[in-house]
């Protein structure tokens, strides 16, 4: 620190007046160490100014993130502590156990479910918003609208509206004449239910990303497709598509990040408990994580899910990258 | 160069301020302000019956405040919160309320997160409380950690006009008469099913479940030494026949049990009893509200009485105020306390002296279309015997309800349902 604030502020002495009668060797000492501050300055500072953040990434990311592997390793419980050393007894379990492979199957079947219409979705309004239409701000501000609103209001409105019994849906379904569903009860209906809520929240989001990259989309290029008599459905395959990818990729990867930590929607779906339904058929991998390790007082063995689902994740994004660079080298 | 570094440490230097500033309020926020005023919280779940009691304490003791953080759902959500605001050592309130099922969990396997009452006076209130609750309210060690609230009784409540609309007696004796066991329970269920009134005779079979298990006998999912005897335990197997009889025989409308639909259920006529421990009438009151006044009524129960449910209230080592907190527990857990709890929400006292208290004897719950409730739950209170639940009862109970669950909503047969708790239930019990 003080070093520093002589760097920045040095004394006036070296520029301004000469003090009478001082010593030329002293003074070439001040200047030169004056030189060695300055660089020192300009070559630390960056890093201090970048410190607090990676500090507190240390501190609250880092560290955990490394303690769970070290917990994962450990017959460990939430309130007894560490029971000592296992190895990786409980990689072993979890690669035995089926409720590991439901709550992932689960997790990949409700990102399918959820991510692909939101995408589609997303880049239908993208397209509709970047032409002319009236009140286009209102109508692009309304997309971010549920996106302001709290998951946990999102969930709870979304399973009234889903009951069995009272539920709006199942309402409207009797005038079709549909016996009312259960949807929590069933995988694939309390799938789509949660894919519903997720996809209210995150469709208008990703909309406007795809908004704005189109606009980034030089107008030229549709203007030269429409002279060869393109159709607008032409140009949004040939064009919009194509130019949109890297952002595609992006949000792939995004939506996909979020996906696979899937909770809080799924969770206040079931009232709260983190089992996912009677039979655990909208139960995630973060719940079963919630599940072992603070109910059923399992520290280690949720720790080495965690970790599982960690470098699921890494892979994941890794595959994307890949894509996106041969992508990248195919234009 | 030099100007512009110099604005850098203006702003880092504003930066740091203002986040020490932050961190000052942030400390600033805490339970005891300069003047003494004193915030206790105190964790619940469903209905306790305490606002006026806290107003009565607040109004002898102007420097403390309560604050009441409640739960509806016990297994679900309070027993997860609370475990892990125990095993955090934060989060959790001054004062907490542990149920029954949860005793063993709390008390045996980690009662030095709990105060020992027995430092703050609670030794010479002993007389207080029945034996028995007095006895479950200690630790291992003999430490009096928890001081005995309600304890459950038993009785059934019917939805009195959709009885009417069956055709079948409305009477609480001619009720009550009509299903001396559940073999008898179930076949007025049918009868009531055959009448077609749109209704189902009960919720779903979990509560009638939990009852038969509280019935049985000693112990339920777990013997004394902790064991996971579900799967043996005739207890258990006994409940769970009747249980799926009443789900193959239709008499479940399948609202699993807390949900809001349940509670829809309870305003909305859907279903037409419910296993009623003392506690359950405040929550049908809350939940029914003013139109469902006069609509509910209260027999006895099939099979031989039974305890289900009750509370004690624990102080927490994580509170601040240990001796304030210990103070407000034994007001509310005083003879006097648990008879103004029983007034507002007619949770069964577990103190001899309010037990015999006429207030309690005598006291007909208008909402219930005047019925005795006094004289139906004190008469067999005084002869209640405890049953041990163990350790993990509340992660069991669970997996037990999901499985029931499951099978009356047909997504599993009753045999594959029974594996799925089995070995469900192994695992929570992490054996």
């Amino acid at each position: 620190m003080t070093l520093l604030r002589r760097g920045g502020a040095p004394p006036r002495d070296t520029e301004g007046a000469t003090p009478p009668d001082p010593s030329n060797d002293d003074r070439k000492r001040r200047e030169q160490r004056q030189i060695l501050l300055t660089r020192l300055d300009l070559r630390t500072s960056p890093y201090l100014f970048i410190a607090p953040f990676f500090l507190l990434f240390a501190v609250f990311g880092l560290f955990p993130l490394l303690y769970t592997v070290w917990v994962s390793l450990h017959d460990w419980t939430l309130l007894g502590g560490n029971q000592g050393f296992v190895g990786i007894d409980n990689y072993v379990r979890l690669a035995q156990d089926a409720k590991f492979w439901n709550a992932l199957y689960n997790t990949f079947g409700m990102f399918v479910l959820g991510v692909v219409p939101q995408l589609l979705l997303a880049m239908f309004l993208a397209d509709t918003l970047s032409r002319r239409i009236r009140a286009v701000n209102f109508f692009r501000m309304g997309l971010l609208l549920p996106y302001l609103t709290s998951v946990a209001a999102v969930a709870i409105v979304f399973s009234q509206l889903f009951g069995t019994e009272f539920g709006l849906v199942n309402y409207a379904l009797g005038f079709f004449g549909i016996d009312p569903v259960n949807w929590k009860g069933g995988t694939f209906s309390s799938w789509a239910v949660i894919a519903v809520m997720v996809d209210w929240r995150w469709t208008g989001y990703n909309a406007l990303i795809y908004l704005a990259a189109m606009t980034a989309i030089s107008k030229d290029l549709y203007e030269a497709a429409s002279i060869d008599g393109a159709s607008r459905m032409r140009q949004f395959w040939q064009i919009t598509v194509p130019m949109l990818r890297p952002t595609i990729i992006f949000t792939v990867i995004v939506s996909t990040i979020g996906q696979m930590q899937l909770f809080t929607e799924p969770v206040i779906f079931d009232g709260g408990s983190v089992a996912g339904g009677t039979q655990g058929q909208f139960q995630t991998v973060m719940m079963l994580i919630f599940e072992e390790g603070f109910r059923f007082n399992n520290y280690g063995y949720g720790s080495a899910i965690a970790w599982t689902l960690f470098v699921l994740i890494v892979l994941i994004g890794a595959l994307n990258a890949l894509l996106s660079s041969r992508i990248k080298g195919a234009q | 160069m030099r100007a512009s570094n110099r604005r850098h440490w203006k702003v880092a230097a504003a930066a740091v301020g203002a986040v020490a500033l932050l961190t000052a309020t942030a400390c600033g926020g805490g339970d005891t302000a300069e003047d003494g005023e004193i915030t206790l919280t105190i964790d619940t779940f469903g209905v306790f019956g305490y606002d006026a009691l806290f107003e009565q304490y607040m109004e002898e003791n102007p420097n403390i405040t309560i604050e009441e953080n409640n739960l509806s759902d016990l297994n679900a959500d309070y027993v997860p919160a609370l475990q892990q605001n125990i095993a955090a050592g934060d989060g959790a309130g001054d004062i907490v309320a542990i149920e029954e099922g949860i005793v063993q969990q709390f008390y045996l396997s980690q009662s030095d997160n709990f105060v020992d009452l027995g430092e703050y006076g609670a030794a010479d209130i002993e007389g207080n409380y029945l034996p028995w609750k007095w006895e479950l309210g200690k630790d291992a060690e003999g430490r009096v950690v928890g001081l005995g609230t309600d304890i459950g009784g038993m009785s059934m409540c019917y939805n009195k006009s959709l009885f009417e609309d069956a055709g079948l007696p409305t009477d609480r004796e001619e009720v009550g008469a009509r299903w001396e066991t559940w073999e008898d329970f179930i076949a007025l269920g049918e009868e009531f099913q055959k009448a077609e009134t749109g209704a189902s005779f009960v919720s779903t079979v979990t509560p009638y479940f939990n009852a038969m298990n509280a019935q049985g006998g000693t112990h339920t999912f777990f013997d004394t030494e902790n064991n996971l005897v579900a799967e043996s335990n005739p207890v258990i197997t006994d409940s769970w026949d009747l249980a799926e009889q009443m789900a193959d025989k239709g008499l479940s409308a399948n609202l699993p049990m807390w949900s809001d639909e349940w509670n829809a259920g309870i305003q909305n006529n859907v279903f037409a009893t419910l296993p009623c421990p003392a506690w359950m009438l405040g929550h049908i009151e809350s939940t029914a509200g003013e139109s469902g006044r006069d609509r509910w009524d209260v027999a006895s129960v099939p099979g031989n009485g039974g305890n289900w449910g009750g509370s004690w209230l624990s102080v927490t080592t994580q509170s601040e105020h240990p001796e304030e907190a210990a103070d407000l527990a034994m007001f509310l857990s005083s003879p006097e306390g648990q008879t103004s709890a029983w007034n507002e929400a007619n949770t069964l006292p577990s103190s001899p002296q309010a037990l015999e208290d006429p207030a309690v004897t005598e006291f007909t719950r208008d909402y219930f279309n005047q019925a005795p409730v006094g004289a139906i739950y004190s008469e067999t209170a005084q002869q209640l015997e405890p049953v041990y639940y163990g350790v993990h009862n509340a992660q069991v109970s669970e997996e037990f309800r999901k499985a029931l669950e499951a099978m009356e909503q047909g997504q599993a047969s009753p045999s594959e349902a029974w594996d799925q708790a089995i070995s469900n239930s192994e695992r929570a019990a992490g054996q």
